[in-house]
């Protein structure tokens, strides 16, 4: 598979999610420069994390301007598949992909620490390999990501199960006390209502080999391989 | 130059102005004689700060000849951005450690901040990328407002700036000590790995050669940091808060890529980063390694702010700048890599064979100057030294007046809450420390691992100093500070390969701080020597004096090791219940400037531990024999707080699951206190597999290390009994796992009125 990874200027999960796909996942990855207009010829697309544009003004809100934003919108509106991690889903929200808003953390600070998320939707393209309430551990890094949306949004979220991640405790517990960054409903991760674009805080890039004592991100990855392997008819040229 | 009086506007120099530049009379008649006539202004600021001692090392250069700087894998040594070992695999570690003291004690957001943005612009100047930063910090005790406010400004400055490069902060150290109230130290460390041939290096190669300015636009910010992190601090020093540059990581890493793209497109024939003393000190130390000149115009430098003098454009110190050195011909294409990532840039001049700095204004010769003369021939000095008076009361210490422990279980609880001692863990939740993803062993460990991607190696690095033993005894402190570095590298399965310094002392005009200096890299030199690691880089920060006060002497060790295979990796903690817990080395009377001694007698006195080198090295070729033929679960140097404590650490330090441990400690002749909480050098706590003790004991017996077997890890309490003869028990503690991992995971954030998850 073609995997076309996003480099914005401040980029810097970039390249650990290239390592990934190329290395540990043995497929062909991408780095895309923002200022080009095509994402041509990929079978999926990643918005890595980062500080994009130093994450001045607001996390997200300038890259969302970056030409390549145009194609990106365009492809998954083609129902292409898009990946946020951590800076790329503050940028899909910035750019309307996907609804809400991110706040600082609760704590103010930026935290970087192994959390565990809860798998609330199984069924789709990223958390198929996964079993419904499988609990995955995966650092999380982000000043902020303290997702929050308005409650008519949030209800949505919750009716059409777009919220495909939630924090919780090592057992699986989705409670207060292990919601790192005081997040609404404890949202580490959701999905679009077409299903096909993800944004999550959660880096499972960071989680995806032995040596770094993490394997349980490649569940998503896996998850993605699959779904394209199935789709590869139906995908957008 | 044929005319200098019209060239070189002549505004008469009086005594004033040049005792405001900090030049001595006999500085300034050596620049008489360099010049042969009298300096303007401009050329004036221009060797103030190049001789500065921040610039210069005025002090400290005949003294840090005494390093040892070779061996075998020696790529760079001192005298370039940053020093490079050979890691094999066709590649080279590239690393450097740097203070940023005095700055962040006016500012610490921005003065921390910029320090980590100097120190990586020391490590992409060499042409590695950055891969680890790592930082040693000293605050005064968290008791007072102020100490709190510098230590949280200063943690989110590096991690502010460390975060948005995308640099993984994976380790270091911090300790607290009323010393540093006046005086904080931000010492930074950074690792970048580079093709070894692909090594670039400070030089303004080939007359004709242009010089290329890239990076940030240059504004007033910082104009004589140089000359401020030269001198002691009083009462008015928060009115230098406009000395201090403000950092814009973002621009850091636009510049960092770029550069890596020069690199990678082979267009350089050198580069340095415009860091203390900026544009001049870049342009004089780069025409000065390659015996050349450079001739450049100041009105072609990019700027922020309108109407700056060249006095202003020369000594500016405005942050993410560097200076290039490009083949005729090759500019274009540098100046394409900067459009693409949005970084302004300009030539500015070129090379020239003459030797001189020559700085121009549009045709206006504006300072003229040899660059060796700024960058190599400043002032040294042999300081008089002497030791302080009060050493020998230092020194003095009264056992029999001092009470023996009573309570051991409280003493343990106390020591785990102290500072110093407690996890630092609402430090390192703010620093990105995975970012990378190479971080192997996360902060919390003796020493962070860091793997190299394409390889089968791993690089452990560590910072150590005990400022406590230097200030009682410099030369032993040293020394002390060189083999704890070393062992704690050895306890993750690393071979130490290479060090980097970070000296920092008070003000070297008192013959009594000069002499801690002498005497303290004396310590480091021979210690460094015996144990075959060369100092490849290094820094010193003089002036860390407050109204007359100075701090303890500090000198800061960034040491790196290198681990062949990513299995044979060591962490600190317990893995399983049933491994038998070992001790390596010996536990002697070692009370003098312990840990224990200030947090329950407050003293800081004593004689610190005596330092045998020789087993020292034996005991770390012995280790690393184990844990290479993966022998060992854990190894924990055994250091501040000393053998309760280390133990403590071993059982609840585990990232997820922390163990007990049943273990039985003969009390020999010692003191209760000397043996549960001496500092003894020379020694690792170990757990061994049942199945592998046999095979750990003839290793280590054969290697003539000694070895004591203290109990075995277990799954409830940590149980210690101190046997006196006849296994006679003489104390025991039995605490459990959840009130030691309370004080130790929560003391710091608590003493900081914050809370912690």
């Amino acid at each position: 598979m073609n995997i076309g990874i996003i480099v914005f200027p401040g980029s810097n999960c970039d390249r650990d999610c290239a390592h990934v796909f190329s290395e540990v996942m043995g497929q062909a990855s991408h780095l895309i420069w923002h200022q080009d207009t095509s994402v041509k010829g990929m079978d999926a697309i990643i918005l890595p994390g980062g500080f994009s544009y130093g994450d001045y003004l607001r996390t997200g809100s300038i890259a969302r301007f970056s030409p390549i934003m145009d194609a990106v919108a365009e492809f998954a509106g083609r129902g292409g598949m898009v990946l946020g991690i951590c800076n790329g889903f503050q940028i899909l929200l910035e750019a309307g992909l996907l609804p809400g808003v991110m706040l600082r953390n609760r704590a103010l600070s930026f935290i970087c620490e192994d959390a565990y998320v809860r798998v609330e939707n199984a069924d789709t393209p990223f958390t198929n390999q996964c079993k419904p309430g499988q609990v995955l551990r995966l650092p999380i890094a982000h000043a902020d990501g303290n997702y929050f949306t308005d409650p008519v949004t949030l209800s949505a979220l919750q009716a059409n199960a777009q919220i495909v991640f939630r924090y919780c405790d090592r057992d699986g517990h989705v409670t207060s006390q292990a919601n790192p960054n005081g997040s609404l409903d404890n949202i580490a991760g959701i999905r679009n209502s077409a299903g096909n674009v993800l944004g999550l805080m959660p880096h499972p890039e960071r989680g995806a080999e032995s040596v770094l004592h993490n394997e349980d991100g490649v569940t998503l990855f896996r998850s993605m391989l699959s779904a394209l392997e199935k789709n590869k008819i139906r995908q957008p040229v | 130059m044929t005319d200098q009086s019209k060239a070189l506007p002549q505004l008469p120099l009086t005594q004033e102005i040049i005792e405001q530049h900090g030049l001595s009379e006999e500085e300034y008649q050596q620049i008489l004689k360099h010049l042969g006539r009298e300096p303007n202004l401009t050329e004036l600021g221009i060797f103030s700060v190049m001789w500065s001692e921040h610039c210069s090392y005025k002090s400290s250069r005949v003294h840090l000849k005494r390093f040892p700087t070779e061996g075998e894998r020696v790529v760079q040594g001192p005298g370039e951005n940053a020093g490079a070992v050979d890691i094999g695999d066709g590649f080279a570690a590239v690393f450097k450690m740097e203070s940023h003291n005095h700055p962040s004690f006016i500012e610490p957001f921005q003065g921390a901040a910029t320090g980590v943005g100097g120190i990586l612009r020391d490590i992409f100047t060499m042409g590695a990328r950055p891969i680890a930063l790592l930082n040693s910090l000293r605050f005064g005790e968290l008791d007072l407002p102020q100490n709190q406010h510098l230590f949280k400004g200063v943690v989110s400055g590096i991690s502010s700036y460390g975060n948005c490069m995308g640099v993984p902060t994976v380790g270091g150290e911090i300790a607290f000590n009323d010393i540093y109230s006046k005086n904080p130290l931000v010492n930074v460390f950074c690792l970048g790995i580079v093709k070894k041939d692909r090594l670039l290096r400070g030089l303004a190669k080939g007359a004709g050669n242009q010089v290329l300015y890239i990076g940030a636009k240059t504004g007033r910010d910082g104009i004589h940091g140089a000359t401020m992190a030269s001198d002691s601090f009083d009462d008015a020093s928060e009115k230098k808060r406009p000395n201090v540059q403000v950092g814009d990581p973002f621009l850091e890493k636009l510049l960092l890529e770029a550069c890596l793209e020069f690199l990678e497109q082979d267009l350089l024939v050198g580069i340095q980063d415009m860091g203390a003393a900026g544009l001049t000190s870049s342009s004089c130390e780069m025409a000065s390694r390659a015996g050349t000149g450079i001739e450049m115009d100041v009105a072609k430098v990019p700027r922020r702010e309108p109407q700056m003098t060249p006095y202003e454009v020369l000594l500016s110190e405005s942050q993410e700048r560097m200076l290039l050195v490009a083949q005729p011909g090759k500019e274009e294409a540098v100046l394409a890599i900067c459009r693409k990532w949005g970084i302004d840039a300009a030539v500015v001049g070129q090379v020239t064979g003459d030797g001189l700095l020559r700085v121009k204004e549009g045709n206006k010769v504006v300072a003229e100057i040899p660059a060796h003369a700024l960058a190599e021939e400043g002032p040294r000095y042999e300081r008089p030294a002497a030791p302080p008076q009060y050493q020998e009361f230092l020194q003095s210490l009264n056992l029999d007046a001092l009470p023996d422990v009573k309570d051991p279980a409280e003493v343990l609880l106390k020591l785990l809450g102290s500072p110093t001692i407690a996890s630092k863990r609402w430090v390192f939740r703010q620093y990105d420390h995975m970012v990378g993803t190479n971080t192997v062993v996360c902060p919390g460990s003796d020493a962070a691992v860091v793997r190299i991607k394409g390889t089968t190696k791993a690089l452990a690095m560590t910072t150590d100093g005990n400022s406590r033993y230097c200030l009682l005894n410099p030369y032993l402190g040293g020394g002390l500070a060189v083999a704890e570095a070393a062992r704690n590298l050895v306890c993750a399965g690393a071979q130490p390969i290479g060090v980097t310094d970070c000296l920092n002392f008070g003000n070297p005009e008192r013959p009594d701080v000069m002499w801690q200096f002498i005497m303290a890299v004396e310590g480091i030199a021979d210690a460094c020597r015996t144990l075959e690691i060369p100092v490849v880089s290094g820094n010193v920060s003089f002036y860390n004096e407050t109204n007359g006060l100075s701090i303890y002497p500090t000198p800061i060790l960034g040491m790196v090791g290198l681990i062949e295979r990513q299995e044979a990796i060591t962490t600190q903690w317990f893995k399983h219940p049933g491994d038998r817990i070992f001790l390596l080395g010996e536990t002697k009377e070692d009370l003098g400037g312990t840990e224990y001694l200030k947090v329950i007698h407050a003293r800081e006195q004593g004689s610190p531990p005596w330092l045998d080198l020789d087993l020292e090295k034996n005991l770390h070729s012995c280790l690393l024999t184990l844990i290479r033929n993966e022998l060992v679960e854990s190894a924990h140097d055994c250091s501040e707080g000393g053998l309760l404590v280390t133990l403590a650490e071993s059982c609840v330090t585990h990232p997820s699951a922390p163990f007990g441990a049943n273990v039985i400690i003969s009390q020999q002749r010692l003191r209760l206190d000397s043996l549960l909480f001496g500092e003894s050098p020379s020694r690792v706590l170990v757990s061994i597999r049942p199945q592998h003790v046999d095979q750990v004991l003839e290793t280590v017996q054969h290697a003539g290390v000694p070895i004591t077997l203290l109990g075995e890890v277990t799954q409830g309490n940590m149980d210690v009994t101190v046997q006196g003869p006849h296994e006679h028990p003489v104390c025991q503690v039995s605490l459990p796992l959840s009130d030691m991992a309370d004080q130790w995971h929560h003391s710091l954030a608590r003493q900081l009125g914050v809370e912690q998850a």
